[in-house]
């Protein structure tokens, strides 16, 4: 409709000249194609991770049930080269286990403790420490991880290894918090203040308010800033690498060393020839944490929903 | 080398197609100083995590021999040095392993040049232990048994050996992760190819080896001779054949009777040429030989060196 239009001949019925309609337009689509990218982006990761994953699964020496459920992961070896990743995944999940296990009440302690309970000084402070948390990058959280966390483990916890299952749950819980006291804060903040008011008018205590009222009003938002948490904790590499001991066993205990999927990625990937069974098996492992993450992120959606429906 | 010369190798067809993998072609900037042009040549080395700290010596030292040549040095492992080298994005190769046929082939298939193989200097693959535990010396039967898959040997008493200080008995196993050319070097010796025992510590560089031995009185694991510190043992080993134990000493080494002496060696891309040539033959000279003695490993023996030494007679840029 805007095609050929001669800017600055504006015609007088038109309350607007027709090029400042057409920028509109234009910046309109602009912004849905924004939108829309982030669409794009994650259909285009996935296809190509799969893309590079695939021929291993019609591949005769692999079987999808050993892969995810063997313990066994001998990609190199010269004798019988076994692919089983249920130790790894299993060393994943215990890591995030143990990190929201940590994570989530002290997070959202703080979240409640930073919206309602504090002044307006040590809330700034406190926000703009919190941020500088959460802006540490994991190859530093992971060194603290591996000098000072493992000889605290070994000094206090009595166990043979310091770099195990603990020291990446406390590490990840550690890079975890910020993220959950931040969104967790942003949740509390957007219930109206009304509702304060109200409950305060009622007689209730500051903490009656938060339990009845604050708490059961910004449900849905606390659980987003959880699960961007196990988002985190799951995802994350580099900080387990060098903290939980990168050892391939199933844990039967906090102070057994683990491995992850992340971090096996990440230290076999370069070695790894592109195109051969064992490169192919890791994209694998990386459809498998895909999957990992969609199922929290839709277990959590029904959650939601859930809530809501309530 | 001239800035011309790298200029000619640019456009030649053949070096195109084996694209990054020259050294020449990487940085060419035409710098003033003091009046007259300086061509900065980039060398890429990449690979052993036991080489690493002498490949960055050599990389350091010449600076000081020649000035326009800028040496670039990673670790990450002998597997993932070579795995670069066969996609042609590096110059040099440090391995503490062999290449293997399949990699060769693959380098060969990509680049369109074999890896040529230079001897660079040796290395006693050192078993070690915490300063505190008694053992002095371990028979490579018993090696096995602590590391192989379904090896007998999981608790210290078994060795007859109990650990000062430690009420704990089980043996923590410290390993390498699987692209480690240290890693291959001992499943082959020590485990004759068979697979390690699940649950082992697999460390990320032969530096954290030691330093959670260091830390671990119950530890055993292994790493390269120059990486000993005095918070930790190197045992002797008792060889296959019998006989008394061997200590992992520079003699020992040289002689080949440490039954895990081991070369270490870089690979190139075909004949190397240029600067990577003078490069090349500077690590073999008497200079280049003092660093790896520095690092704690065992240099190249006069013979050894001429072995390695690419025929000279091509024509030497000016």
């Amino acid at each position: 409709m805007s095609a050929g239009v001669n800017p600055g001949h504006g015609m007088r019925r038109l309350r607007r000249p027709r090029w400042a309609v057409a920028g509109e337009k234009a910046f309109e689509g602009l912004i849905r194609l924004c939108g829309v990218s982030a669409v794009i982006f994650v259909l285009a990761i996935f296809f190509f991770i799969f893309r590079e994953a695939l021929p291993i699964l019609f591949s005769h020496n692999f079987s999808i049930l050993e892969f995810l459920f063997s313990t066994k992961w001998y990609p190199t070896s010269e004798m019988n080269v076994r692919y089983g990743t249920f130790a790894l995944t299993v060393g994943s999940l215990a890591v995030t286990a143990l990190a929201m296990a940590i994570a989530v009440p002290f997070g959202l302690g703080a979240a409640i403790y930073i919206s309602e309970f504090c002044g307006a000084r040590l809330k700034e402070a406190l926000k703009i420490v919190i941020e500088l948390l959460a802006a540490i990058p994991s190859v530093v959280w992971g060194f603290i991880g591996l000098t000072v966390m493992s000889k605290l483990i070994v000094d206090i916890a009595g166990a043979p290894v310091g770099v195990n299952l603990l020291n990446g749950g406390i590490i990840l819980s550690l890079m975890s918090v910020p993220i959950i006291v931040s969104i967790g804060e942003d949740a509390l903040k957007a219930v109206p203040d009304s509702y304060r008011e109200a409950a305060m008018a009622m007689g209730t205590t500051r903490w009656q308010m938060v339990r009845r009222v604050l708490l059961p009003a910004s449900k849905n938002g606390l659980l987003a800033a959880v699960l961007l948490g196990v988002g985190r904790a799951v995802g994350e590499t580099m900080a387990v690498l060098m903290a939980t001991g990168h050892a391939v066993q199933i844990p039967h205990g906090l102070l057994d060393s683990v491995r992850t999927l992340t971090a096996n990625i990440a230290a076999e990937l370069g070695e790894a020839p592109a195109g051969s069974d064992h490169y192919r098996v890791l994209f694998l492992t990386g459809v498998l944490l895909f999957a990992i993450t969609f199922a929290v992120n839709f277990t959590a959606d029904a959650v939601i929903r859930g809530v809501r429906r309530k | 080398m001239t800035r011309r010369e790298s200029r000619r190798s640019l456009i030649h067809p053949r070096v195109l197609a084996a694209a990054a993998a020259l050294p020449l072609l990487a940085v060419s900037c035409g710098k003033k100083s003091g009046g007259f042009e300086v061509s900065r040549t980039m060398i890429q080395v990449k690979g052993s995590d036991t080489m690493v700290n002498v490949a960055q010596s050599w990389a350091e030292t010449y600076r000081t021999v020649d000035s326009t040549v800028l040496v670039e040095v990673s670790g990450g492992g002998s597997g993932v040095g070579i795995a670069a080298l066969t996609r042609g994005t590096i110059d040099i190769a440090c391995a503490s392993r062999d290449i293997k046929p399949a990699e060769m082939e693959q380098a060969a298939r990509n680049t369109g040049r074999k890896p040529r193989e230079f001897i660079v200097g040796y290395d006693a693959l050192a078993v070690y232990v915490h300063k505190d535990n008694p053992l002095n010396e371990i028979t490579l039967e018993q090696l096995k048994q602590i590391f192989v898959e379904g090896g007998t040997i999981t608790n210290w008493s078994r060795m007859s050996v109990s650990i000062p200080g430690s009420d704990k008995d089980e043996i923590v196993r410290v390993s390498r992760q699987s692209s480690s050319g240290t890693y291959e070097f001992f499943r082959e010796h020590v485990l004759d190819k068979h697979d390690f025992k699940l649950g082992s510590r697999d460390m990320n560089g032969s530096k954290e080896v030691v330093g959670l031995i260091a830390h671990t009185p119950t530890a055993i694991g292994y790493s390269g001779m120059g990486y000993a510190t005095s918070d930790v043992k190197m045992l002797s080993i008792v060889p296959a054949s019998g006989g008394p134990a061997v200590a992992p000493t520079v003699a020992n080494t040289q002689s080949k009777a440490y039954p895990l002496a081991r070369s270490l060696q870089i690979y190139t891309l075909g004949e190397p040429e240029g600067a990577l040539k003078k490069y090349v033959e500077w690590m073999m000279s008497p200079e280049g030989q003092k660093i790896v003695e520095d690092n704690g490993y065992v240099p190249l023996t006069t013979t050894a060196t001429e072995n390695a030494e690419p025929e000279a007679g091509e024509k030497t840029e000016s």
